[in-house]
């Protein structure tokens, strides 16, 4: 039905990602001359909008922006705020910081696994279609997400916008004993994620690899997650503060995402694989051994066994979510005193979809002058075209349909969060 | 999904904004294949890639209207819709993109943007009740998910869901959190924001922000007095209410009272 070898390929609105955008693929003959991803998101300008609040505000604010990911908001916004304040925060605080980080991958990586990604390499439209030939899988991802949302629940006091988060720490910090509970579902919890490894590592990946440079944080020491300092693969590494020296971003026509490059080197991708490539030697032991055991290599440059680096880190962050509550003392105080300074202050943290990087200025009573969040999904968009641009060209015996899922699919090996980007898909393969 | 032909309908739409209320759905993960095993979940784009077509019987509509496409299309699925629900500050109040509402766009656009000339956008952020009749109303930001779940079952065998209008205040003493304003003299938003978190801030220590927007009938005077015994500023007082909700009429009155009679000077 499609053997025209002119075409078009459009999703018009991109299913199974945060948020709204579209893809439009034009073919002429054997070329591929054009492909786009369009991000139609509406732009809710939060970097206009927090201007003039107070400095204590971008942590919930922020928030907003994804309901997802919205821990790794309010913790890249708590790096940059209390960077300009010149403030650091108690390692007990910080422990727990990471403990509530941990449950946010851990329920944003089962979500795209389960309910976005693995219906993808199944044939099944979403998950809910999956559920009535296999609910016994369906349940167990359900289960493994509701675990991570009891970490986010009960240190943030709800899962989607945490409240409990301050600039300098908590307001309220947890007993011991509140704790304890959380520890033995998350043990159960532990053996569904390596049920979910050994499960998703049998999906049929297509034979594809990038050569994107790949970019993350990096903890000598410990899997970055929130804290760090940034690296590539091709060995570029600085500090936060510099991160502008080096990322460019841009303004594209067809997007309200702009789209991110490194100064004078090019497309990068950031994400689990660029985490895992860069920091796998600091998994845990079992993580590690389950990597191992599901032929995750040295490093991991196929984009679509990107849902098996996300399995492997949700094990990570189970395994590492418990050693925070075994070795965890209250800390003297919920948080530290954080006063205003004029100043500039930068903070970076992985999102579960990649480094998410801000930026404020504040004046000397604490009013923010200027705000500037780069998210995940923009430093992603070029990489993501480039990965449909070769993978449409090597499949362009494929019907439409079949090419626009597989597309489709390529789009959401990269988890866009589209409302993050504005601050997806929608897919057109134009065949001519 | 089920296919049933007999089943009730479930569309989920998405406007402006963070995606947090519909995924107040897939988060409730003790429930979710039990709803999809009594409604056909018809039209759900963060769910699905299979789309039927409408009408529907039930919508869920998440995000405030920003584009002249989004006025359009919210008409689209109104008419395709036998009930419109909406979820969520931004649908209720326009969301805290709204605060664009107080401000220059063209200014917020350029702030953004390099090249502000590729953007469309409204000079305003409005809710879903300024532009089409809405049958529902879930306040919220994040809506809360026993709410939601109360809705759709209510709907579901066609009576009316069980949505309480009282004060955050309400379900502090049911849950039996100190009062932050008495104990602590913490600034809190609870005697005028309505009640569906079930009181979570209070129990965390923190005075209540005010995202689930205003009760039915808040007392802006009394408020404002409380406010200003924990020492907050009027800046900080009309801040405070010009978050989540800014456009939700009751907040933006509030924001005015608040400025209230001329005070002694230097008392901001
Ligand atoms: S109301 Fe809040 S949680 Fe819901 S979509 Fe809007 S910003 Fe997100
Ligand atoms: S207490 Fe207030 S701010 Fe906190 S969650 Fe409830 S309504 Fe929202």
């Amino acid at each position: 039905m499609t053997h025209r070898s002119d075409r078009t390929l459009d999703v018009r609105a991109l299913a199974r990602v945060e948020g709204e955008g579209a893809m439009h693929v034009r073919v002429r003959g054997d070329a591929v001359e054009e492909v786009r991803l369009d991000i139609y998101e509406p732009p809710r300008f939060f970097e206009a909008l927090l201007r003039g609040r107070r400095y204590t505000e971008p942590p919930d604010i922020t928030a907003r922006i994804c309901g997802i990911c919205p821990v790794a908001y309010q913790m890249s916004a708590c790096a940059a705020i209390e960077d300009a304040c010149a403030v650091t925060v108690e390692p007990g605080v910080a422990a727990l910081r990471r403990l509530l980080y941990c449950g946010e991958w851990i329920e944003s990586h089962t979500l795209h696994i389960y309910l976005l990604h693995a219906p993808d390499f199944l044939g099944y439209p979403s998950a809910l279609e999956l559920a009535k030939d296999r609910r016994d899988v369906v349940e167990r991802g359900l289960a493994l997400k509701k675990a991570g949302n009891e970490i986010v629940e009960l240190l943030g006091g709800r899962a989607i916008h945490p409240v409990n988060v301050r600039v300098g720490g908590f307001y309220r910090t947890p007993a011991r004993r509140e704790l304890a509970p959380l520890r033995e579902k998350l043990r159960t919890a532990l053996d569904q994620a390596l049920e979910t490894v050994r499960w998703v590592a049998g999906f049929d990946f297509p034979d594809f690899h990038h050569d994107h440079e790949m970019l993350a944080l990096v903890t000598p020491g410990q899997y970055a997650v929130e804290s760090g300092g940034v690296a590539t693969t091709a060995g570029l590494a600085f500090a936060v503060q510099r991160f502008e020296d080096h990322v460019i971003e841009e303004h594209v026509p067809h997007s309200t995402a702009l789209h991110a490059r490194l100064a004078g080197r090019g497309n990068y991708v950031v994400g689990p694989t660029a985490r895992y490539t860069l920091n796998r030697q600091w998994l845990s032991p079992l993580a590690l051994e389950a990597a191992d055991a599901a032929g995750l290599g040295a490093d991991c440059r196929n984009p679509y066994r990107s849902i098996l680096v996300r399995a492997v880190e949700t094990v990570f962050a189970l395994d590492e979510a418990i050693r925070l509550i075994e070795q965890y003392e209250p800390p003297a105080r919920p948080f530290v005193e954080v006063p205003p300074r004029e100043a500039i202050g930068y903070g970076a943290t992985e999102a579960p979809r990649g480094i998410l990087f801000h930026r404020y200025g504040l004046d000397a009573d604490g009013l923010i002058t200027s705000a500037r969040i780069v998210p995940p999904t923009s430093q992603n968009q070029a990489g993501i075209e480039d990965d449909l641009r070769r993978f449409v060209g090597s499949r362009l015996h494929l019907d439409d349909e079949r090419l626009t899922w597989q597309c489709e699919q390529a789009i959401r090996n990269y988890d866009p969060c589209i409302s993050c980007s504005t601050h997806f898909l929608d897919l057109t393969v134009e065949r001519r | 999904m089920g296919t049933d032909a007999a089943m009730p309908t479930l569309a989920v739409w998405k406007f402006a904004s963070c995606d947090g209320c519909q995924l107040s759905l897939l988060d409730c993960e003790d429930e979710l294949l039990a709803v999809a095993d009594r409604v056909r979940i018809a039209h759900f784009l963060e769910a699905s890639r299979q789309v039927e077509p409408g009408p529907y019987d039930v919508s869920l509509v998440e995000g405030s209207i920003t584009t002249a496409d989004d006025v359009a299309r919210i008409h689209r699925v109104r008419e395709m819709s036998r009930t419109l629900v909406t979820i969520g500050a931004c649908a209720t109040a326009g969301g805290v993109q709204a605060l664009r509402n107080f401000a220059d766009v063209d200014e917020f656009r350029s702030v953004v943007y390099a090249r502000p000339e590729y953007v469309s956008t409204l000079a305003t952020s409005t809710p879903i009740a300024a532009h089409v009749d809405v049958d529902y109303e879930l306040h919220g930001c994040p809506i809360d998910r026993r709410q939601l779940l109360e809705v759709i079952t209510a709907l579901l065998v066609g009576r009316r869901p069980n949505i309480p209008a009282h004060s955050v205040c309400f379900e502090c003493k049911q849950r039996g959190n100190v009062c932050v304003v008495v104990a602590h003299g913490t600034p809190c938003l609870g005697p005028v924001t309505h009640a569906g978190c079930g009181a979570i801030c209070p129990a965390y220590q923190r005075g209540c922000y005010g995202c689930f927007g205003p009760m039915e009938t808040p007392n802006g005077t009394a408020q404002a007095g409380l406010l200003r015994a924990t020492g907050m500023s009027e800046a900080d007082m009309v801040r405070a209410y010009r978050t989540y909700n800014a456009g939700a009429p009751a907040f933006i009155e509030l924001s005015r009272i608040t400025v209230g009679p001329p005070q002694p000077e230097g008392s901001t």
